[in-house]
């Protein structure tokens, strides 16, 4: 039962907040979305692999909610929908990006997504370009719901979709699939003598890893009502990188903390210093990586061995 | 038609010049160090934008060709030990992905220091090219800058980086660090000066790459990341470390673009990668790489 403490402390703690600043409600939303992109990420991490392009599926999540609410009233399925849109596109990319590690697999991904920002922005006449495309509130579960009830419903439906995303990748993580993966970091070769393909394991979780990112996306999608090529820009996938360094790889819960402690602080930072804030994440990225410390989660676990021993 | 061919030939030719000087260094600075310098592209950015400032404050035309060089050599001599000795000494032997994202980290930075001390409008100072004059190819004007400075200056750096590093004792002192470190230093080289050297002559061909580029094109926010995407495409469609390849694959792609912006104007960003997936497909390690036993 101690392993759900956490857990159900955190979902508390996020919904409080949520009850006593009702503004919060949107920049949680965004939060839990950008931990699910993030939740991706960190699964390469345990393989090793660092990915400068995730920011691709996440737009192409939003995008499809875009493209598809037009046609399509219920934003449960459009949830659906933007999952298989980005594990497709990630099955597609993967099948070649799979086959590279280290620098070439993190810059094949920046190149793939700076190719899909450059073509959200020139195909006008498709993607109205920078402009962007606003997406006309659906319904959810049958119910058309506005103001308060709106963002209380797609928080909800955000923080269902994190804790199932988050136990599911916990369960994966744990299987065989999930050590082979993390064997991909620490000696590859012995995999394949062990008869696991490598690339075969490494390709199933980036196409997790893009499947979460374009529910992220959608989430996004549906929080703003407005998608536009920023999303797929490279600053993007630097701030998922980013946050996934700031929660800590260690357990499925550093992602969501990560991104609801960098979605809090960048509501104040960002505007105070638009053209500061990437030097501001490199820095702290930096300090985190040559300090060798172990994010967010890191920090809680020392935190809660040194009470222990107190107690 | 024949014409068409020749004229995107041509302004092929400009952009390969361009994307080679930053692509060059890139892979020199890989081939040594073993680490891909992310941040290579905000070096580019960073000399466009300071031979663009040296030009115009100068406001002699002549003395605005050697106000590039000026600049691109500060940027060298200035950032490229800064980084080098403090930040990437500190990680030579950590493991690849960490090593990415430390260079990805002061991407990030140098990014945000360039809209710091240039602002985000766009910046466009022609001095150099207008000083160069015009010439006439099949009744349409070059300008000559474009059309036999970018080239040359190019075909010269290739041909001088060759040399030195083939045929002068300092060039041939790095790429014996290159083959094997430990045995290079067992005879006496001292491998943290190597690194230091190389790293600085990639940040100044980087920067000497956006000295050229500043007087042909508007100088705005973003460009390291186009830069830095489109010279990976070429290095890895070269097979990385690879500097003879690398003029190759500019040139291929600096073609495959142009022809693109004439025929199908729409594919023009998709082109150069196109080339490299194709190419990575058949070649996993590119077009002059050798393949060699898996490192893991």
């Amino acid at each position: 039962m101690r392993r759900y403490l956490p857990v159900a402390a955190a979902v508390a703690l996020l919904l409080l907040l949520a009850v006593l600043q009702p503004w919060l409600r949107f920049v949680l939303t965004i939060a839990l979305s950008t931990g699910l992109a993030v939740l991706g990420i960190a699964m390469l991490l345990r393989a090793g692999q660092v990915s400068f392009g995730h920011a691709l599926y996440v737009a192409a999540g939003a995008y499809a909610v875009a493209f598809a609410r037009p046609h399509l009233g219920e934003g449960l399925l459009l949830l659906l929908l933007a999952t298989l849109v980005g594990t497709l596109l990630g099955l597609l990319v993967g099948l070649f990006v799979a086959r590279y590690r280290d620098i070439f697999f993190g810059m094949l991904n920046l190149a793939f997504s700076m190719v899909a920002w450059s073509l959200l922005e020139k195909l006008y006449g498709l993607t109205r370009g920078t402009d962007g495309i606003r997406v006309a509130r659906p319904m959810l579960l049958g119910f058309a719901l506005e103001g308060a009830a709106w963002e209380w419903a797609l928080l909800l439906a955000a923080l269902a979709a994190a804790l199932l995303a988050g136990a599911l990748v916990a369960r994966y993580l744990a299987s065989p699939a999930g050590s082979a993966l993390g064997a991909i970091k620490t000696r590859e070769t012995r995999l394949e003598f062990a008869g696991v393909s490598a690339r075969r394991v490494l390709l199933q979780a980036y196409v997790v890893s893009a499947g979460l990112a374009g529910l992220g996306g959608a989430f996004v999608a549906l929080a703003t009502l407005h998608v536009t090529p920023l999303l797929a820009y490279w600053t993007h996938s630097g701030e998922l990188v980013f946050v996934a360094i700031l929660g800590g790889t260690g357990n499925v819960l550093g992602p969501f903390l990560g991104a609801v402690v960098f979605e809090l602080v960048r509501v104040h930072a960002a505007a105070s210093f638009p053209d500061a804030w990437q030097m501001i994440l490199g820095l702290v990225l930096l300090a985190i990586i040559l300090t060798a410390a172990r994010g967010l989660v890191g920090l809680l676990d020392d935190l809660a061995a040194r009470l222990g021993r107190r107690g | 038609m024949g014409l068409l061919l020749l004229l995107a030939a041509l302004d092929g030719l400009a952009t390969a010049a361009q994307v080679f000087m930053v692509a060059v260094g890139l892979t020199l600075v890989f081939g040594v160090l073993k680490i891909l310098n992310v941040a290579h592209g905000s070096l580019f950015a960073i000399g466009a934008y300071l031979a663009s400032t040296l030009v115009g404050l100068l406001g002699v035309p002549w003395l605005s060709l050697l106000a590039l060089v000026a600049a691109a050599l500060a940027v060298g001599v200035v950032l490229g030990p800064l980084i080098e000795r403090g930040l990437l000494a500190r990680i030579y032997d950590k493991e690849h992905v960490l090593q990415l994202l430390v260079t990805f980290a002061l991407f990030m930075i140098l990014e945000d220091v360039q809209k710091l001390v240039w602002g985000v409008q766009p910046l466009f100072e022609d001095a150099p090219v207008r000083f160069l004059g015009r010439i006439e190819v099949g009744g349409i004007f070059y300008t000559s800058y474009q059309l036999l400075l970018l080239p040359g200056v190019a075909l010269a750096s290739l041909l001088a980086l060759v040399w030195f590093l083939r045929r002068t004792l300092l060039g041939r002192t790095i790429v014996a660090v290159t083959h094997d470190r430990e045995v290079a230093e067992a005879i006496g080289i001292d491998s943290r000066r190597v690194y230091l050297l190389t790293f600085t002559i990639g940040a100044a061909l980087a920067a000497m790459g956006g000295a050229l580029a500043a007087p042909t094109t508007s100088l705005v926010p973003g460009i390291g990341v186009q830069m830095i995407v489109l010279s990976f495409a070429v290095i890895a469609t070269a097979g990385l470390g690879r500097i003879e390849g690398a003029a190759v694959t500019a040139l291929l792609i600096g073609l495959g673009r142009s022809f693109a912006v004439y025929f199908a104007p729409e594919l023009e960003v998709v082109i150069p990668y196109l080339l490299m997936v194709a190419v990575l497909l058949v070649r996993p390690a590119g077009l002059f790489g050798s393949t060699e036993v898996r490192r893991v």
